[in-house]
């Protein structure tokens, strides 16, 4: 599975919206996250990937394509 | 009230409130972390006082200053129970002096083992507490000193104020995923901390306490389990003081 593939299986899990509503230009406030939403988000990436998302790296996170580009990076 | 299915973790659970709050938890049915960081064996007889009326308890040794060891403690308490809802921060200590003779190192350690160990336990639980998505009760155990302060306590007053504003925030950040944080205030309990305290400042004390006597641990005890059970699910950010009246 692509990495955009389980990032948006991961975010319509943990935030509990439709995966096909997740394109890499929707922003987390399209899909109404708060803040403990995103602390949820990322520790669950973090799970998933095997990596540790810092809390400015957290801040430069909007959309859902920075997450994917970001982890794309690091894997 | 019924915790039976919920797994608590107690922190200095060996003596005092701590361990009759223990009790009453595991009375209700819960399975129970007894921490501890240095007496041993009475832990251990606290689980096995659980374990005479059927009760469920482990123990677990773990200084609540090292962020490290409470991780350890949480990822115990899930091996061995396969989840954790409850936590009540109760470990404290107390070095008292008037603050003219207050030395950095009796500063130092009341602020981390009173402040910064609830800020580690809560730490470490609340990644796992998060994932559950099942909610969770976190009560923290303040002092009266901490609202009306006392003369020789500015440590320990500093301390417990600091457990009290941050059981407000956390309560905040956590309402929406149905974690209530709560904090208990104890007036004076007899336990081996206020045994200390001469006759005549207990004499002193009795006379302002309305009911007329000392508090017991399993006063606070008693208060703790309300606000672990289902009972205080609409209370959240609150200070209950308990304390005979003594503050009024």
């Amino acid at each position: 599975m692509s990495v955009e593939n389980k990032v948006k299986g991961i975010i319509a899990d943990q935030l509990e919206v439709g995966i096909d509503k997740l394109t890499l230009d929707t922003t987390f406030e399209d899909i109404d996250a708060d803040s403990l939403d995103i602390v949820e988000l990322v520790m669950a990436l973090e799970e998933e990937f095997d990596l540790e998302i810092s809390d400015q790296e957290i801040e430069n996170i909007k959309t859902v394509g920075d997450i994917v580009r970001y982890i794309e990076s690091k894997v | 009230m019924d915790l039976k299915g919920r797994t608590a973790i107690i922190t200095g659970a060996s003596r005092g409130i701590g361990r009759a709050t223990a009790i009453a938890i595991a009375r209700a049915g819960a399975d129970v972390v007894i921490n501890y960081s240095s007496s041993e064996a009475q832990a251990a007889s606290v689980k096995e006082q659980i374990e005479e009326f059927g009760g469920s308890a482990v123990i677990f040794k773990a200084d609540v200053t090292d962020y490290r060891q409470c991780e350890a403690m949480v990822k115990y308490a899930i091996d061995h129970f396969n989840k954790i809802d409850i936590l009540i921060n109760n470990a404290g200590i107390t070095r008292d002096n008037l603050l003219a003779r207050m030395k950095a190192e009796e500063w130092r350690e009341v602020i981390d083992t009173n402040l910064t160990g609830i800020y580690n336990c809560c730490r470490a639980i609340l990644r796992p507490l998060l994932k559950q998505k099942n909610g969770g009760r976190i009560v923290n155990i303040a002092s009266v000193a901490g609202i009306y302060g006392n003369s020789g306590q500015t440590n320990y007053a500093a301390a417990k104020g600091g457990v009290i504003a941050f059981t407000k925030s956390l309560a905040k950040e956590l309402g929406s995923r149905n974690i209530t944080v709560n904090a208990v205030a104890p007036g004076f309990i007899e336990t081996e901390m206020t045994d200390t305290l001469s006759g005549k400042v207990k004499e002193e004390v009795l006379s302002r306490i309305a009911l007329g006597r000392f508090g017991k641990p399993e006063d606070i005890a008693d208060t703790v389990l309300f606000l672990a059970s289902s009972a205080s699910a609409y209370i959240t950010g609150q200070i209950i003081v308990v304390d005979g009246s003594l503050s009024m």
